[in-house]
């Protein structure tokens, strides 16, 4: 029906490191249309990370072509890629990344400073966000006064501010308990079900992939299984 | 990013960090101040300098009598009472120079009512007071009838009234004695300060040269002086007015060629270009030593901003991650930079005019702070800040996204 968001083909990713160069990423070919649901899984050091950062726009392939919404990153100066990951984009990550000395409104609103919002708009759509989920009244909080949950929620109303049609979350649910998890994956699910935002999370464990409608598995640096999230789940648990 | 919210990303990273962001603005507070008040001292000099050679008179030449020889010693210039009243008339009459007055002077102790003083008394012509450029307080200077019948009148200086008059007495009219002869006070001077060589100029009695030499000094080389002064029409006839004065001297003096002078001409306003030249060399000196701690004051800053850079490569990788482009870090940590130059060398100005002014009250040395001097190090300070800070912001800038969010 639509155009692909994300179309990744024949993607390469190298380290050079003392002992020679490391093939992180092997060709890897995907695509994900707008309004799905994607959670990717494998084993450490199987390249999920590498793709996230890639697929976020913080870091750059060695080879290959990357076209989100129909535009090849490639040919994205520093300038217009700043914009893509502001606009475009809103990434979680598992570590939160909040500015430790700003309030949780003003790291909610901090990408709106970078989109030229004037200061009361900043401050109106950061506390509609922050209500969004379930937030207001820490608004003044510092992160380091917030629990993990509280300042994931943080991060993805941070991430969300702009209104970007694609959120990556790079193993959002790592660092929090089981129930906060389920919490968090909730408000994924809402995102994507009521404004149709297109998620692609990463994920060590299996709960909390059922949440996506889609599975890709990573080994070693290529995708070695995608499909339906139940049935491949139902096959890898014998 | 809307120049408002640049401003206070600034403000407050440079707040989250009080006592360095301090530290490194003191460096720059010294620097500037040291600048302030180095310049200060220096134009003091240079002003101290004008005012004494704009009292002294200008297009000046001093013309002092011949060495004495006598059995084989050499005595210094003036000893030899060469030049006469009649030398002085015909250099007067010389087409380059304006005006000339022989000087006849000694020390002599003065005396009214209870007080008593002891000054230096010139015997001169009434073009002295022109040559010098010196006004009158009150009265009048004695004209050429007073010098042909060597009259008992005077013209007095601040210094001496101070001394010898109670305060609000009108000193003209009254009489003083001088060597215990009566004296008609005729005139009072304008104050003219310190000379050149630091001697106070208004501590003076000027007296009819030919009552100096009959009346009050003895006479005993009659008709001579030791030094006269003559001033050139204009500053452009300065080497021909020296050029008239050597020829008409060694022909009145009949000496030979090849025989030397008995007498030496020196140029004062060459003597004033030098010795101003020396005070504006010396501003200069004390600005560029002061110069240094501003530079390292500078290069503190660039440490410190390399520190935050390192420090903060986290944060930086976190705001590039939610859509600061390049230029947006950039401009935060080079307004970070200017930031505590600004502050730093604000701080400074108010230092080193402070301490201007605790040295112009505690110690008796002429400071002048300029709006220029204050402009100058403000401006300067703001150089350094973008120049030492644009380096490590710079750095910051050149980050990649995802090196800078790895780093720990």
């Amino acid at each position: 029906m639509n155009a692909p968001l994300i179309r990744i083909e024949n993607l390469y990713k190298d380290y050079v490191t003392g002992a020679g160069p490391v093939h992180v990423l092997k060709g890897i070919d995907l695509t994900i249309d707008p309004g799905e649901f994607v959670a990717i899984m494998g084993p450490s050091g199987s390249g999920k990370s590498t793709f996230m950062n890639i697929a976020g726009c913080l870091d750059t392939p060695t080879s290959g072509s990357y076209w989100l919404d129909g535009q090849d990153v490639a040919t994205l100066g520093v300038n217009r890629l700043a914009e893509v990951r502001n606009r475009a984009i809103g990434f979680v990550f598992q570590g939160f990344n909040l500015l430790p000395r700003v309030s949780a409104e003003d790291n909610v609103g901090l990408p709106l400073l970078y989109a030229g919002v004037g200061r009361a708009e900043r401050r109106r759509r950061a506390l509609e966000l922050l209500d969004r989920v379930g937030l207001t009244r820490f608004a003044h909080h510092l992160p380091n006064q917030l629990s993990g949950g509280q300042q994931q929620r943080i991060a993805i109303a941070r991430a969300m501010i702009n209104e970007p049609r694609l959120i990556l979350a790079d193993e959002p649910t790592g660092n929090l308990d089981t129930v906060t998890s389920h919490e968090i994956m909730e408000l994924f699910e809402a995102l994507n079900r009521n404004q149709g935002i297109t998620i692609v999370l990463v994920t060590h464990e299996a709960d909390v992939a059922r949440y996506a409608r889609r599975l890709v598995h990573f080994v070693d640096g290529a995708i070695e299984e995608d499909g339906p999230t139940e049935a491949l789940l139902a096959r890898a648990v014998p | 990013m809307i120049a408002g919210d640049l401003l206070r990303e600034s403000w407050r990273a440079l707040g989250a960090n009080r006592m360095r962001s301090a530290l490194t603005m003191l460096g720059m507070v010294i620097g500037v101040g040291a600048v302030v008040l180095m310049l200060a001292i220096g134009q003091g000099a240079q002003f101290m300098v004008n005012q004494a050679i704009a009292s002294m008179g200008s297009n000046l030449f001093i013309i002092l009598s011949g060495a004495t020889t006598s059995g084989g010693l050499r005595f210094g210039a003036g000893t030899s009472p060469t030049l006469t009243l009649e030398d002085a008339d015909a250099i007067a009459e010389l087409p380059a120079v304006k005006a000339v007055a022989p000087v006849a002077a000694g020390t002599a102790q003065v005396v009214h009512g209870p007080n008593n003083w002891s000054t230096l008394v010139h015997g001169t012509n009434p073009s002295y007071f022109q040559i010098r450029d010196w006004t009158f307080a009150a009265g009048q200077p004695f004209d050429e009838a007073d010098l042909r019948s060597a009259s008992r009148v005077a013209v007095v200086g601040q210094t001496v009234v101070k001394n010898l008059f109670s305060a609000g007495v009108n000193p003209v009219g009254r009489i003083i004695r001088i060597d215990r002869s009566p004296y008609q006070v005729i005139g009072e001077l304008a104050p003219k300060g310190q000379s050149l060589d630091g001697r106070d100029q208004d501590d003076t009695i000027l007296v009819p040269v030919t009552t100096a030499q009959r009346k009050l000094f003895g006479n005993q080389f009659p008709g001579t002086v030791r030094f006269m002064m003559a001033q050139a029409r204009s500053a452009q006839d300065m080497k021909r007015a020296e050029n008239e004065m050597e020829d008409l001297l060694r022909q009145r003096h009949h000496i030979g060629p090849g025989q030397d002078d008995d007498f030496s001409i020196r140029n004062l306003t060459a003597l004033a270009k030098t010795a101003a030249s020396a005070a504006s060399a010396l501003s200069f000196t004390l600005g560029a030593i002061a110069s240094i701690s501003l530079l390292v004051g500078g290069i503190g800053i660039m440490n410190i901003m390399l520190v935050s850079v390192t420090e903060r490569t986290r944060e930086i990788g976190i705001r590039m991650a939610i859509g600061a482009r390049p230029r947006d870090v950039l401009s935060q940590f080079l307004l970070e930079a200017l930031m505590l130059s600004i502050l730093g060398s604000l701080a400074g100005v108010l230092l080193g005019a402070g301490a201007a002014w605790l040295v112009t009250r505690f110690v008796s040395m002429t400071v002048v702070v300029t709006i220029w001097a204050i402009l100058l190090a403000f401006v300067v300070a703001a150089g350094i800040g973008i120049f030492f800070g644009f380096y490590p912001a710079r750095k910051a800038a050149r980050l990649k996204p995802i090196e800078a969010l790895r780093y720990e």
